[in-house]
C-alpha cells in the first residue's frame, strides 16, 4: 500500500469523520443555547406535528406550491439531493471498506446504479452552476463562495468518477477523490451546506408557527 | 444585471430618513449593529443567515419583484443581501448612504407579509429578517417621518392617530347619537365592567372613519351582545410600533390594551377588520410580553361576524346582490387562517362571489401593510408602481364579474384603494361590516 494512500484512508479520515459529527454536534449545541438564551419561546412554539407536517409536504416533490411553480428545478434538486446522500453510503466500495475495518456491513447498491447516480450529482452540479450564472435573481445574491461550496460538493463525485473508471492517474485520482471527500465532510458543519442539519429545523419551525398559530399551511 | 430603465429609482427624499442620517457617523452605525446583531438577536438570525443557499426560489413570492418585471433587486433574498449580509460581511462597518438604502429597502420594499416564507424551501423568515434591519434603523433615528409619526403618537398618546383622550368619548358619544336616529335604543356602553366583549379599534376609526364604529355598534345592538368600550387609553389595538422596530413602545401599548380589557373584566375581546393589529396582539407583542398566547381570548371581526351569523343572532333580511370579491390580507389569513371563515361569512351575506387567483394563503398583498402606506405620501406612487400585479389580479376577478372588493383590513382598504384608482379598475371597495350592515335584518329600526 502506498504511503500517502495509507495514511489518508487512516489518520485523515478519522480527523474527517469526527470533525464532521463533532461540527454537527456542535453546531446542534452552539443553537440549542442560543435559542434557550436569547429567544426561548422558540421552544414553546416548535410542535412536532406541525413541524413534521410542512417538512413532509417539502420533501415530496411537487407537494408545494412553489415545486410546482420550478418543476425542472425541483426535479433536478430532488434527484441531486438524493443522489448525493445515497450513492457515496450505498457504494459498494465504500460498504466495504468499512466491512474491512469494523467487521459493519450494510446493503450497498450496484455498482452500476452508483455510478448512475455519480453521473445524475455531476449532472445537477453543471446545472446548479448553469443556473446560478443565467438566472438573474440568482446571480444577483451569488458570492464567489457560492461556486466554491458547489465545486467542494462536486469534486468528490467528479474524482470517484474518474477513479473507478480508471480514466487517468488512478493512483492520484483515488487520493483526490477521499481527500475531497473528507474536505466536503468537515465543510458541511462549518459552512452553509449546514443546511443539512438545519433546513429541517427552520422548516419545522415554520411549519410550527404557521400551524399552531397561524392556523395556515405553509406550502 | 437585469434592470430596467423605469425601476432605476427616482431618488425619494424622506425627510425622517434624512434628519437620522445627517447626525450619523460610522462608529455609531457600528455600535448599533453589533448592538443588534450581536446583542439581540440570536438564532433566528443566526441560522436564517447561516442556512440560506442563495438559490432565489423565494422570488415568486414577492409582488415587488413581480411588479418590476422581476428585477432580482426586489427578491426577498436580494433585500437581505442588500442589507444584512453586507452588515455581517463588513462587521457593521457601512455607510450612512449603506444606511439610507437599508432604510429604504426595509421600509418601503417589504410589507413583511410572509408570503416568501411559503416560498422559500427552508422556511427561513425574510420578513423577521427584515424586521429586524427595521430596529436597526430605529436606533438610528432614520425611521421614515410618517411612520415614526405614528409610533410618536403611539408613545405619546396611546394610539396611533393624537387622538386626545377627550375626543375618544366624544367620538363614541356623537357616533351613539347618530345611531339611536335609526335605532332609538342603541347603546355604546362605555366602561361596563363585566360585559362579554370590549370591542377594540384603530386609531383611524375615530379620526376619521367613525361610520365604522356606527356599523358596529349596529350590529352589537341588532345581535344583542353584552359589549362595552374602554372610555380611557388602551382602546385603540393598532400597533406602527411593531413595525418601526420600536418594541419598547409596541410592547407597552400591546400590554395597556390587554390590561384595559382586563380592567373591565371582560371575557374576550373582538377586534375591528384590521390585520396588523391582530398581528400584534396576537402574534407579536404578546411574544414581546411574554405569553405564548394573548393572555384574554382576542378574536378578529371576521371571526366575530361567522359566529354572529351562523348563531343566528343576525339574519340577513335581503343578500348583496353586486357580485363580490374577496381580498385575503396577509395578517388574518397567512396570520391566523381566516380565509375559510371569511369565505362562509361572504357566502352568507352576499350573492355571487368571485374568487381572484392565486388566494387563501397565497394571496398578493395589498402591499400597503407592515407600515408601508404608513410611510405616507413621500412613498406612495413606489408602493403603487411595486404592486401591478395586484392590479392584473383584481382586473382578472373583475373581468369574471366581480364589482364589489371585500378588504377585511384597513391597510389593505387604503392600499387597494389606491391600486384602484391608479390602475382605473372601478372596483368598489368594501369591508365586511359595510355589507353585513347594509343587508341584515334591523328590527326596530
Amino acid at each position: 500500500m502506498h504511503p500517502i494512500y495509507g495514511w489518508v484512508t487512516g489518520p485523515l479520515t478519522w480527523i474527517a469523520f469526527v470533525l464532521f459529527f463533532g461540527g454537527l454536534l456542535y453546531r446542534l449545541a452552539q443553537l440549542l443555547v442560543l435559542i434557550r438564551r436569547k429567544e426561548p419561546f422558540i421552544f414553546s412554539y416548535m410542535s412536532f406535528k406541525y413541524g413534521l407536517r410542512s417538512i413532509l409536504h417539502w420533501l415530496l416533490p411537487f407537494g408545494t406550491v412553489n415545486w410546482r411553480l420550478h418543476p425542472v428545478m425541483t426535479i433536478v434538486t430532488f434527484a441531486f439531493h438524493i443522489c448525493l446522500l445515497a450513492a457515496p453510503i450505498f457504494l459498494m466500495a465504500h460498504a466495504l471498506l468499512f466491512e474491512e475495518a469494523w467487521g459493519l456491513g450494510w446493503p450497498s447498491l450496484p455498482d452500476v446504479v452508483a455510478d448512475g447516480m455519480t453521473m445524475v450529482v455531476m449532472a445537477g452540479a453543471v446545472f446548479f452552476l448553469v443556473r446560478r450564472i443565467v438566472r438573474p435573481e440568482v446571480r444577483f445574491v451569488t458570492s464567489t463562495s457560492d461556486y466554491l461550496l458547489l465545486a467542494l460538493v462536486a469534486a468528490p463525485f467528479v474524482t470517484g468518477f474518474i477513479a473507478y473508471h480508471q480514466l487517468f492517474a488512478y493512483r492520484w485520482m483515488l487520493v483526490a477523490h477521499i481527500v475531497s471527500g473528507q474536505v466536503l465532510l468537515v465543510a458541511i458543519p462549518f459552512t452553509r451546506l449546514v443546511h443539512m442539519l438545519f433546513a429541517p429545523l427552520t422548516r419545522a419551525y415554520m411549519g410550527s408557527e404557521f400551524g399552531g398559530v397561524r392556523h395556515a399551511v405553509d406550502w | 444585471m437585469a434592470q430596467s430603465a423605469k425601476s432605476e429609482a427616482k431618488q425619494i427624499v424622506d425627510p425622517g430618513i434624512e434628519k437620522g442620517a445627517a447626525g450619523l457617523t460610522e462608529e455609531r452605525i457600528q455600535a448599533v449593529i453589533h448592538r443588534v446583531l450581536k446583542g439581540e438577536s440570536g438564532a433566528r438570525l443566526k441560522v436564517y443567515v447561516d442556512t440560506c443557499v442563495h438559490c432565489g426560489l423565494c422570488s415568486d413570492a414577492c409582488h415587488y419583484y413581480l411588479s418590476h418585471d422581476k428585477d432580482p433587486r426586489y427578491s426577498p433574498v436580494a433585500k437581505v443581501k442588500q442589507t444584512l449580509w453586507e452588515m455581517i460581511r463588513r462587521d457593521g462597518r457601512v455607510s450612512v448612504d449603506f444606511m439610507r438604502r437599508a432604510a429604504e429597502i426595509a421600509h418601503t420594499e417589504c410589507n413583511l407579509c410572509k408570503r416568501c416564507a411559503m416560498y422559500c424551501p427552508f422556511g427561513i423568515d425574510i420578513a423577521y429578517l427584515m424586521l429586524v434591519v427595521r430596529r436597526i434603523v430605529h436606533l438610528l433615528g432614520m425611521t421614515p417621518q410618517y411612520i415614526q409619526d405614528t409610533a410618536h403618537s403611539h408613545a405619546a398618546v396611546s394610539n396611533q392617530m393624537w387622538v386626545k383622550p377627550d375626543e375618544w368619548p366624544d367620538t363614541l358619544q356623537w357616533q351613539e347619537e347618530e345611531a339611536r336616529g335609526e335605532i332609538p335604543t342603541l347603546r355604546i356602553p362605555l366602561e361596563k365592567e363585566g360585559a362579554d366583549i370590549m370591542y377594540s379599534v384603530i386609531g383611524p376609526e375615530p379620526k376619521f372613519q367613525a361610520q365604522l364604529i356606527y356599523q358596529a355598534a349596529m350590529i352589537m345592538d341588532m345581535a344583542g351582545v353584552n359589549w362595552t368600550m374602554p372610555a380611557t387609553a388602551g382602546w385603540d389595538n393598532s400597533d406602527m410600533a411593531m413595525y418601526t422596530g420600536d418594541n419598547e413602545v409596541m410592547g407597552r401599548i400591546k400590554r395597556e390594551h390587554f390590561e384595559t380589557a382586563a380592567r373591565l373584566r371582560v371575557r374576550r375581546i373582538v377586534m375591528g377588520e384590521c390585520g396588523h393589529a391582530f398581528r400584534s396582539v396576537y402574534d407579536v407583542g404578546n411574544r414581546w410580553l411574554g405569553w405564548r398566547i394573548p393572555p384574554i381570548p382576542i378574536i378578529h371581526a371576521i371571526e366575530f361576524y361567522h359566529e354572529l351569523l351562523t348563531s343566528g343572532k343576525i339574519r340577513v333580511a335581503k343578500k348583496f346582490q353586486t357580485p363580490v370579491t374577496i381580498h385575503d390580507p396577509c395578517n388574518v389569513v397567512r396570520g391566523a387562517g381566516l380565509h375559510h371563515m371569511a369565505r362562509e361569512v361572504a357566502h352568507a351575506i352576499c350573492e355571487e362571489v368571485v374568487e381572484m387567483y392565486p388566494n387563501c394563503e397565497h394571496n398578493y398583498c395589498c402591499c400597503a401593510g407592515g407600515g408601508v402606506i404608513n410611510c405616507g405620501p413621500p412613498w406612495k406612487n413606489k408602493r403603487i408602481e411595486g404592486n401591478r400585479v395586484k392590479a392584473d389580479q383584481l382586473a382578472d376577478a373583475k373581468i369574471r364579474g366581480a364589482k364589489v372588493l371585500i378588504a377585511p383590513c384597513h391597510n389593505c382598504h387604503s392600499g387597494l384603494e389606491d391600486i384602484n384608482h391608479a390602475y382605473e379598475l372601478g372596483l368598489d371597495i368594501k369591508f365586511f361590516g359595510d355589507i353585513i350592515y347594509e343587508v341584515m335584518e334591523k328590527p326596530g329600526a
